[in-house]
């Protein structure tokens, strides 16, 4: 091996020169650099612990609502304080190492990462020594059995984790139901179609969201509230009639040229919102699937796969807007169970 | 500058007389002098460059974040339960929302350097990630990862991915609208996973999205699991670090079989140690001046808002962009829905990214065959196939970046945002191949440039006319120091072909595996120069030294000027 080594440095072009020889520094050389270093890095630390003690004036002195050049004067001399100081410990400390602490360069020698075989050697005979008195490798029915309740400790450790949650089964459904008013997302107020011009698009909840019970308590609130919202979200749009190509079964979901869509992306499950009066797109700022709302919620562009589900509109005595039923698609992101529980819908209507 | 003539020992000064029971104590029942001795620790070398420093920023971020997040933990409170918000933040008063965003306005707003330390840490960690990746293309670049450190590239892989999950746990935490749509999609991307995909979803959420449990479990995930293992693991890569000894660049003395550098006490200590108070300055007055995450701008989360504009953070982007970038495709069979569109961009390729970079040092060693140890980093350009991939994987990372974000691109230069899309869904294949292209090219040209500055030394910058009129450029050798260091690399390989039949004529065993390593290393070698040979510089001496008599000897003396930035003092 070193033959083969020693070889192949003869045929090395170029021969090591070796390491050349050392360069002195100014501040090596000449005592006066060596005190103005000296005295700019203690300069360093003597400010750096002003900076310091203006950080514990500053909090106690500055209000936190005051402002300084658009920031709030708090969080941006307390930062400046701490992050200067800091900063100049850490400078002075390298400016120490880089001009005064000795600078000759040493040479350590390699080893190899492997083991010698005397070590390897010494290390088996005790492995073998341990084994053996063990009766590891003489008591198969022993050791097979622990292997066996150790594979089961598998067991308790997978099925501690089934109550991490529910199992995934009859919450697709969303609150949405025949006759449920169809209500503006902000103010909840109910939404009649003299409201809507052609070309405006409303965000909207179903009414449930903003029900009081009898005590006055909101019927959903919490985390209830969030996961219904999470499915149940719409958006009202107005058309032209004449721009909409309703597919089969669907001329009548709409009045006069308004339409309901899921808000819910069916990609990952962003709200939709970016509409596009034009075209009658509608773009999710997440991750710019593009669903034409005039026809039927196909999707014209990006990751999503299925249409927009529609929600079956019409009219209540008084005038409002309300659901016929309840999506006779699955709305949100698929999942793995998406096409059986789609079936069960067809099913259904 | 001390000699050893002017050294005070420890033991005579009046601390050391003072501190010599205490620490006579402690040795007595830890043996810290003879660990000490034994693994040369307090003197070890340490080798030094500049792109040393990377993995540095990385772990001195991470003890950055250790020292904010414990602050951080004061206040928060990991709950979903509703609450009303009444605090100094007015806009968002009478509002209701959960605990975890409420305290987190508070930390922002009532807490006093509340907000400095929230800004740090989410700054430091935006470094902890950039640092380490950056830190690992130059070990990738320098082929740093070859034997023995393997097993510390793949720690570092490891310490990458559980960097990415915890700073996507902690950006989840605050439970504003911006992190519950990054939550949202999680969700997506869990329901996406084949067969299991809702049985996932409902247990990491407790139930139907987004659930109430989500963020005390992600709290602990990103508390007290992956900062244990990050510990761990930095303490590991830190161990083999020290066990294999530092690589360092080839040069004058500097050898496989040495290294060359300045000792831990007292040079390293002082310049690793400052450089924590540099990077946690450093972060301080980021979180003094820059603005991150303003999450009381964005409000309590809502399943049916958004912002537009929605982004993860920068080291998210990659996926975020591949999930954009990606056709819709979905399909149905064995009765199940299978989201091609969100399980291939979000689970598939970044673990294809990932698997690919863990494995590369064993594909590269399988490739060459090369089973020595090395502990001379090799420069890029002595590496062409090498660096050439690398530059292509940077591209593909490059353009899915883009994609991430081609609605800001699409706004803010007045593009089409289809068009931006189906540029990296094409370029995404095909620009990698061009980068791959160039840059191998690159760095044989490179390779021939060095062969020629040793061969026919460097541009003086004297020119000089001849008698008919002509003129040149006169050259000088290179310093034989720089000479050195420019031949200081392998050899390459005499390729041949492997035998199609073994010593008795029968078909070799293993000959296609052979041939395909065979033709695996044909193409890692492509192009590739070699560097001078013993002759070459032989002959190219006499040819620099008689060259068609110049007029005016150089002189050992002299110095030369020279654009390309080679060391005038030969």
């Amino acid at each position: 091996m070193s033959d083969e080594l020693d070889q192949l440095t003869d045929a090395e072009p170029i021969k090591d020169p070796g390491l050349p020889a050392h360069q002195h520094r100014p501040t090596d050389v000449d005592p006066a650099q060596e005190l103005r270093a000296e005295r700019q890095i203690t300069g360093m630390f003597t400010v750096a612990s002003l900076l310091l003690i203006g950080f514990c004036v500053a909090y106690i002195m500055i209000d936190k609502d005051q402002t300084f050049l658009g920031w709030s004067a708090m969080n941006f001399t307390l930062g400046a304080t701490l992050g200067g100081a800091l900063l100049l410990m850490g400078v002075g400390i390298i400016q120490w190492a880089k001009k005064l602490m000795g600078d000759d360069e040493m040479v350590e020698l390699r080893h190899p990462a492997a083991s010698t075989a005397e070590e390897r050697a010494a290390t088996l005979e005790d492995l073998n020594a341990g084994i053996n008195e063990s009766g590891f490798g003489r008591r198969p029915l022993i050791r097979r059995s622990l292997f066996l309740s150790m594979s089961f400790l598998a067991l308790p450790t997978v099925i501690m984790l089934r109550d991490m949650g529910p199992l995934p089964y009859g919450h697709k459904n969303t609150v949405w139901k025949k006759g449920m008013r169809v209500v503006n997302d902000v103010a909840g107020t109910p939404i009649k179609p003299s409201d809507l011009q052609v070309g405006q698009l409303v965000n909207a909840e179903p009414a449930i969201m903003y029900e009081k019970d009898k005590d006055g308590e909101a019927v959903l609130h919490g985390t209830e509230l969030l996961q219904e919202k999470s499915k149940a979200a719409v958006i009202v749009v107005r058309m032209k009639p004449e721009a909409i190509t309703p597919s089969k079964g669907r001329e009548n979901w709409g009045i006069d040229g308004i339409l309901c869509y899921s808000k819910i992306c069916t990609h990952v499950g962003c709200p939709i919102s970016l509409w596009e009066q034009q075209t009658h797109h509608l773009l999710c700022p997440c991750h710019q699937s593009t669903f034409d709302l005039a026809d039927n919620g196909k999707v014209v562009f990006g990751p999503a796969h299925r249409p927009l589900p529609q929600l079956p509109l019409a009219l209540d005595s008084e005038g409002y807007l309300i659901a016929v039923s309840d999506f006779p698609e699955v709305v949100g992101p698929s999942y793995p169970e998406l096409a059986r529980d789609q079936k069960r819908l067809d099913d259904k209507s | 500058m001390s000699t050893v003539d002017e050294r005070t020992n420890i033991e005579d000064t009046e601390f050391g007389k003072k501190a010599a029971g205490p620490v006579g104590w402690l040795d007595d029942r830890l043996g810290l002098a003879g660990a000490s001795k034994r693994s040369h620790l307090l003197r070890k070398v340490f080798p030094e460059h500049w792109s040393f420093m990377l993995g540095e920023i990385a772990l001195w971020s991470f003890v950055v974040l250790l020292l904010t997040g414990t602050f951080l933990t004061f206040w928060f409170q990991p709950s979903m339960a509703e609450t009303t918000y009444n605090g100094s933040y007015t806009p968002l008063n009478g509002l209701e929302m959960s605990h975890a965003y409420a305290s987190t306005l508070d930390i922002s707003f009532d807490v006093r350097g509340g907000l400095l330390i929230r800004q740090i840490h989410h700054w430091a960690a935006a470094l902890f990630v950039a640092a380490m990746i950056v830190h690992m293309l130059r070990v990738m670049f320098t082929g740093a990862y070859r034997k023995p450190r393997e097993i510390n590239w793949l720690i570092g892989i490891s310490l990458m991915v559980l960097g990415l999950v915890e700073g996507f746990a902690g950006y989840s935490l605050p439970d504003d609208l911006l992190s519950g749509t990054g939550l949202r999609f999680v969700d997506g991307l869990l329901r996406s996973i084949p067969i299991v995909g809702s049985y996932l979803e409902y247990f990491i959420f407790g139930g139907e999205f987004p659930g109430d449990v989500i963020i005390p479990r992600l709290y602990m995930v990103h508390i007290l699991l992956i900062p244990a293992l990050l510990l761990a693991l930095i303490g590991a890569h830190m161990i083999l670090l020290v066990y294999h000894k530092h690589t360092q660049w080839g040069g004058p003395g500097r050898t496989e079989k040495n290294v060359v550098g300045y000792p831990m006490l007292p040079v390293y200590a002082a310049k690793a140690g400052g450089f924590f108070f540099v990077v946690f300055g450093f972060t301080a007055l980021m979180g003094a001046v820059l603005q991150i995450n303003p999450i009381w701008a964005y409000g309590p989360y809502n399943p049916s808002e958004v912002t537009a504009g929605s982004q993860p953070d920068w080291y998210m982007g990659f996926v975020e962009g591949a999930v954009r970038i990606m056709p819709n495709w979905e399909s149905t069979f064995f009765n199940y829905t299978w989201s091609w569109n969100v399980f291939f961009p979000a689970a598939v390729l970044p673990g294809l990214f990932l698997g690919v970079g863990a494995a590369w040092p064993f594909i590269e060693q399988w490739i060459t065959g090369d089973k020595r140890e090395h502990h001379l980093l090799e420069r890029p350009r002595n590496a062409p196939f090498r660096t050439a991939f690398i530059v292509a994987a940077m591209t593909a990372y490059g353009v899915l970046w883009i994609g991430g974000g081609n609605d800001i691109i699409a706004t803010k230069f007045h593009l089409s945002l289809n068009a931006i899309t189906w540029f990296c869904r094409i370029g995404l294949f095909v620009l990698p191949v061009v980068t791959f292209m160039i840059t191998k090219r690159i760095c044989i040209g490179l390779q021939r440039a060095d062969a020629n500055r040793i061969l026919h030394g460097y541009e003086t910058g004297v020119i000089e006319r001849s008698p008919d009129g002509g003129f040149t450029e006169r050259h000088a050798p290179l310093p034989v120091g720089s000479q050195y260091s420019l031949t200081n690399h392998d050899r390459l390989p005499v390729l041949e072909a492997p035998p199609e039949t073994d010593h008795n004529g029968v078909a070799a065993p293993h000959s296609r595996m052979a041939k395909l390593r065979a033709k695996a290393r044909e193409i890692y070698y492509d192009g590739s120069v070699d560097k001078p040979t013993v002759e070459d510089v032989h002959h190219a001496e006499e040819h620099l030294r008689d060259h068609d008599g110049h007029p005016v000897e150089l002189g050992d003396e002299f110095q030369g000027v020279s654009e390309s930035g080679v060391p005038r003092v030969h």
